[in-house]
């Protein structure tokens, strides 16, 4: 097929309009990419003394931008968890009676030590340190199982 | 004879726009009279309330203020303080959820009277993109009162974006604005529903609605069949304009009064570090995929159960989207059984699990 000066030209023109675009779409996503907003790193935050977390019960925190579940199941056995539900992504709660964690949006369950053992989350929940410090209750980032 | 004023003004606007040949147009078209003639209205009806969507949103705009410290106090405000703001919140969640639901009985109306065929493939993918963008008005809409449930439809919904095999972590951050769930996200939800959604919908939707002018109303097979003498018709306009006029006033009626009855709770503000409450479930267009990813399991073969469960509904819509261009030997397969038995076992599966999700 001849090559000639008609086809160059419109050759020219649609690579010409497919850069053009790009310069169009190509701010446009990276404007679209939010940037990265820089926080303090969290290592270890005190949540309160002892006495305010009654046996039994649970406070979600924040520890740096995650939120982080602190559980006292009996009197002196308190366990810190990551709080997002590791299917998708919903605030997890601590059951009372079944002494276990559950997640409402889509009937995930976890033991007390942060294992999935049954519902639809794939991985178990992040783990946190827990010490007592001076009778105050110390949320130290430890290991991540995720 | 003087020409009236009427006439006179069509004259004038025929001499500038040329519209007798509309007029024509308006003048032969017919709608045939058969058993199936109501799924005629469903379209109709569809876009009336879209068309009431657009008023009662503008209305709302006035008022509304995104942010995660304004969203929900304005909604309080609409709803105590201003002037029947209470009457068009209600009308805009209640005419919402009905302009999705009309939507849906419009296409399965389509698939069962056998309406996609040639040569109208393209208004039905068109159509159910707009099915799509509804659910998606839908999404967004929900999340703008910022209140518990919203937040954490949203934090579900868009973290199954995050399932999507190699960009979903990506995208999930863009629709969420960063990492999490935040006011970002309620800023980008609300830029959605007001502007970039009502953008590509205006759009599509002319597309949909000249294609069907264009190419008229489509005639069931038993209709076809029918000898000449034995088809009947009547005509589009006054005819059939009057009896849509009259049933968007039924529907009006129906939307009214369940916004005057059943008001829509604000519930709680969203709060980040709140557990999800107990019994939490989506709006119920979305509930029979909330219960199918309840019951997948943690891992299929070697997927996650919700990068499986995205893969799943996104291969299961496209396939329905190319419905109407299958073929076997050369044929449509649109004529064939299989057709109404796939029909039926997707309404049976939607409405059996959303039954469930409410039991």
């Amino acid at each position: 097929m001849k090559y000639g000066r008609r086809e160059f030209i419109n050759t020219l023109l649609g690579a010409g309009g497919i850069g053009g675009l790009a310069s169009i779409l190509y701010p446009v996503f990276q404007f679209l990419v939010p940037p990265e907003v820089t926080e303090p790193q969290v290592s270890s935050l005190k949540v309160g003394a002892v006495g305010d977390f009654p046996v039994n019960s649970s406070k979600i925190v924040r520890f740096g931008r995650v939120p982080v579940i602190l559980i006292r199941s009996d009197r002196d056995t308190f366990k810190a968890l990551a709080a997002t539900c590791t299917h998708l992504d919903c605030i997890v709660q601590y059951n009372q009676a079944r002494k276990q964690i559950i997640c409402a949006c889509h009937n995930g369950v976890y033991d007390l030590s942060g294992k999935n053992i049954s519902g639809p989350p794939p991985k178990p929940l992040a783990v946190y340190s827990v010490s007592i410090v001076d009778d105050q209750v110390m949320i130290t980032q430890e290991k991540d199982l995720a | 004879m003087k020409p009236t004023l009427k006439q006179s003004m069509f004259r004038w606007l025929d001499d500038r726009l040329d519209i007798q040949p509309l007029v024509d147009m308006m003048d032969h078209k017919k709608v045939p009279i058969h058993s199936h003639t109501v799924w005629y209205y469903m379209g109709g009806v569809t876009l009336f309330l879209f068309m009431v969507q657009v008023f009662t949103g503008i209305l709302l705009l006035m008022y509304y203020r995104p942010g995660e410290e304004s969203a929900f106090e304005s909604m309080q405000f609409i709803l105590t303080e201003v002037k029947f703001g209470w009457l068009f919140r209600n009308v805009h969640a209640w005419s919402a959820n009905l302009m999705v639901l009309f939507a849906f009985i419009h296409m399965f109306s389509v698939v069962f009277t056998r309406a996609f065929t040639t040569p109208r493939e393209l208004t039905w993918v068109s159509g159910f993109i707009l099915l799509l963008l509804a659910m998606f008005f839908g999404f967004s809409g929900y999340l703008l009162p910022w209140n518990e449930l919203a937040f954490f439809a949203t934090k579900v919904g868009t973290d199954i974006v995050g399932a999507v095999p190699l960009v979903g972590e990506q995208l999930k951050v863009i629709i969420r604005g960063g990492e999490d769930v935040t006011g970002a996200t309620l800023s980008r939800f609300f830029g959605l529903h007001v502007a970039i959604l009502p953008a590509i919908t205006f759009l599509i939707l002319s597309f949909h609605l000249l294609l069907v002018q264009r190419q008229g109303i489509s005639e069931p097979r038993h209709f076809k069949a029918l000898a000449e003498e034995k088809k009947r018709y009547m005509s589009f306009f006054p005819d059939f304009v009057l009896r849509d006029a009259l049933l968007w006033l039924i529907i009006n009626i129906i939307v009214l009064s369940l916004a005057v009855f059943y008001p829509w709770e604000l519930g709680l503000k969203a709060d980040a570090l709140a557990s999800a409450p107990m019994g939490i479930k989506p709006e119920w267009y979305f509930m029979f995929m909330f219960q199918t990813l309840k019951v997948i399991p943690p891992h299929v073969w070697f997927i996650e159960g919700e990068t499986f469960g995205i893969l799943l509904f996104g291969g299961a819509a496209l396939l329905w989207m190319a419905v109407p261009f299958a073929r076997f030997r050369g044929k449509q397969i649109v004529d064939s059984k299989w057709i109404t038995i796939l029909g039926i076992f997707t309404i049976t599966y939607m409405v059996v699990l959303t039954i469930t999700g409410y039991l």
